[in-house]
């Protein structure tokens, strides 16, 4: 065999793909329904985590910073091993879905909290004092006028961090969460060919190619009208 | 009626930590009147037109608007701020929401009105600044006087008793300063009270029914524009004035 046959048998095997494609489809289905589930509520805990920290009471501000600043700097690994290994020796238990969904939710968040706060202060002072000087309260203020302004400021590294936290769904493969990953290892080991680690790759092209698209036209159509 | 006050303030006191920005002020606007405030910079100017809609909270004093006590405790800020309008130096209008949506904002939210009453409202207010055909644009697309003059019907779409103006032409080009005093003397000629921050000494000794002269966070002295620019008793009036009026 010359090199390019050995290299297509290796890693592009069409007898082993037609043989583990469905395990590596499930793992697909896995791995978009976690990334859905912590984009939908990282975003949703960080946005809260921002307003919140809007209000700049000392009660909310001070744990709010702490979490943001200790979820940023633990590296998303070690917290999913705490959630799914640590816990249950205090009596909380969770399944590796859970235990990968809880993780990447809150470094998510801590990521959304501070992009979205930073927007937020980027905002001139003036604009929340026309809206109150109009008779608005704070949050018709806030949902009116300054979040409106701040998520658009906020678009783009709030995309960026929603791709990579949820590319992170591949760490549940070490609490055995059956993600697009951890079948196609587990895949490679048992067929002895590396075939299923192409389609894993393909898989993460599929999925993430089109979010990131995606990403680019609400970016797009987001920009000021000037 | 057009003797009884629609702002009144007394003893008003302002302080960040030791330092004192407004030393007692005492101050009544009567309903219909235009008083133009001058004075140097760091006067205490914009802080008391500040207090004025607790934009800055008073450290001493009472504000009364139309009547309300606004200082006390349990006051509802956000009902009375309707009947404050504020213009402000950076116009400071809403860059994601269209000229008309600016001036719609507070109908629809605060007052509940329908998007139909609102637009059509908010048209008029549009219209009598002269900007009814720039309803559906961006502030972005906007002149600084096409701008302040939307700020305007923002404010007097909710119908105040009681207009405020921090220094509404400072932030403008000299070529759109003109077109933003029209509608301030028109507004003035409906009858609105109004209370404006300018260094405009020309507008002031024109438009104005009275003009304070504020220094080092008090009220140096106060009369109709002909004493003040003509005779002012004060020297540190007579010293301002005419540092402004040999750069004019």
């Amino acid at each position: 065999m010359d090199g390019l046959a050995r290299l297509l048998d290796t890693f592009f095997n069409t007898e082993v793909a037609a043989r583990y494609w469905p395990d590596i489809l499930a793992g697909v289905w896995i791995t978009i329904g976690v990334g859905v589930a912590v984009t939908a509520t990282g975003l949703a805990l960080g946005f809260a985590l921002a307003i919140l920290r809007a209000k700049q009471t000392p009660w909310f501000s001070i744990p709010i910073v702490m979490f943001a600043d200790i979820m940023r700097a633990l590296p998303p690994l070690i917290i999913i091993i705490v959630f799914f290994f640590a816990f249950p020796l205090i009596g909380i238990s969770m399944s590796a879905f859970t235990a990968t969904w809880l993780s990447l939710s809150l470094v998510l968040a801590a990521y959304a909290e501070e992009s979205l706060w930073g927007a937020i202060l980027s905002l001139p002072r003036g604009q929340s004092e026309a809206a109150r000087s109009t008779g608005l309260t704070w949050w018709q203020t806030m949902c009116a006028v300054i979040l409106p302004q701040a998520l658009r400021l906020a678009l783009p590294p709030l995309t960026n961090r929603v791709i990579a936290v949820s590319k992170n769904v591949a760490l549940g493969s070490v609490v055995a969460l059956s993600e697009v990953l951890n079948n196609a290892q587990s895949a490679t080991s048992t067929a002895g060919n590396p075939t299923p680690l192409t389609m894993a790759a393909a898989a993460y092209l599929a999925i993430f190619i089109p979010a990131m698209i995606l990403a680019r036209r609400m970016e797009n159509r987001m920009q000021w009208r000037v | 009626m057009s003797s009884s006050p629609i702002l009144e303030l007394v003893g008003l006191r302002k302080a960040y930590g030791p330092l004192e920005v407004l030393r007692g002020i005492d101050l009544a606007v009567r309903a219909g009147e235009m008083v133009c405030v001058v004075g140097p910079s760091g006067s205490g100017k914009s802080s008391m037109l500040r207090c004025c809609n607790r934009l800055e909270e008073p450290t001493g004093g009472r504000i009364v608007v139309d009547g309300t006590e606004i200082t006390g405790g349990g006051v509802d800020i956000n009902a009375l701020r309707q009947k404050i309008g504020m213009v402000f130096q950076q116009f400071n209008l809403y860059p994601h929401l269209s000229a008309l949506g600016n001036v719609t904002l507070a109908l629809r939210k605060v007052r509940g009105k329908s998007a139909a009453e609102a637009d059509a409202l908010g048209l008029a207010a549009l219209k009598r600044v002269g900007l009814a055909d720039k309803a559906k644009i961006y502030p972005g697309q906007l002149s600084g006087g096409q701008q302040q003059r939307v700020a305007i019907a923002r404010a007097i779409v909710l119908q105040p008793k009681l207009m405020l103006f921090d220094e509404p032409t400072s932030a403008l080009d000299p070529e759109t300063v003109g077109e933003v005093l029209k509608v301030m003397r028109e507004l003035r000629e409906s009858g609105m009270t109004m209370l404006v921050v300018t260094h405009e000494m020309g507008f002031a000794r024109e438009a104005a029914d009275r003009v304070i002269f504020m220094d080092g966070g008090a009220i140096v002295e106060q009369g109709p524009p002909h004493e003040i620019f003509g005779a002012p008793k004060h020297e540190r009036t007579r010293a301002f004035l005419t540092r402004y009026t040999s750069w004019a």
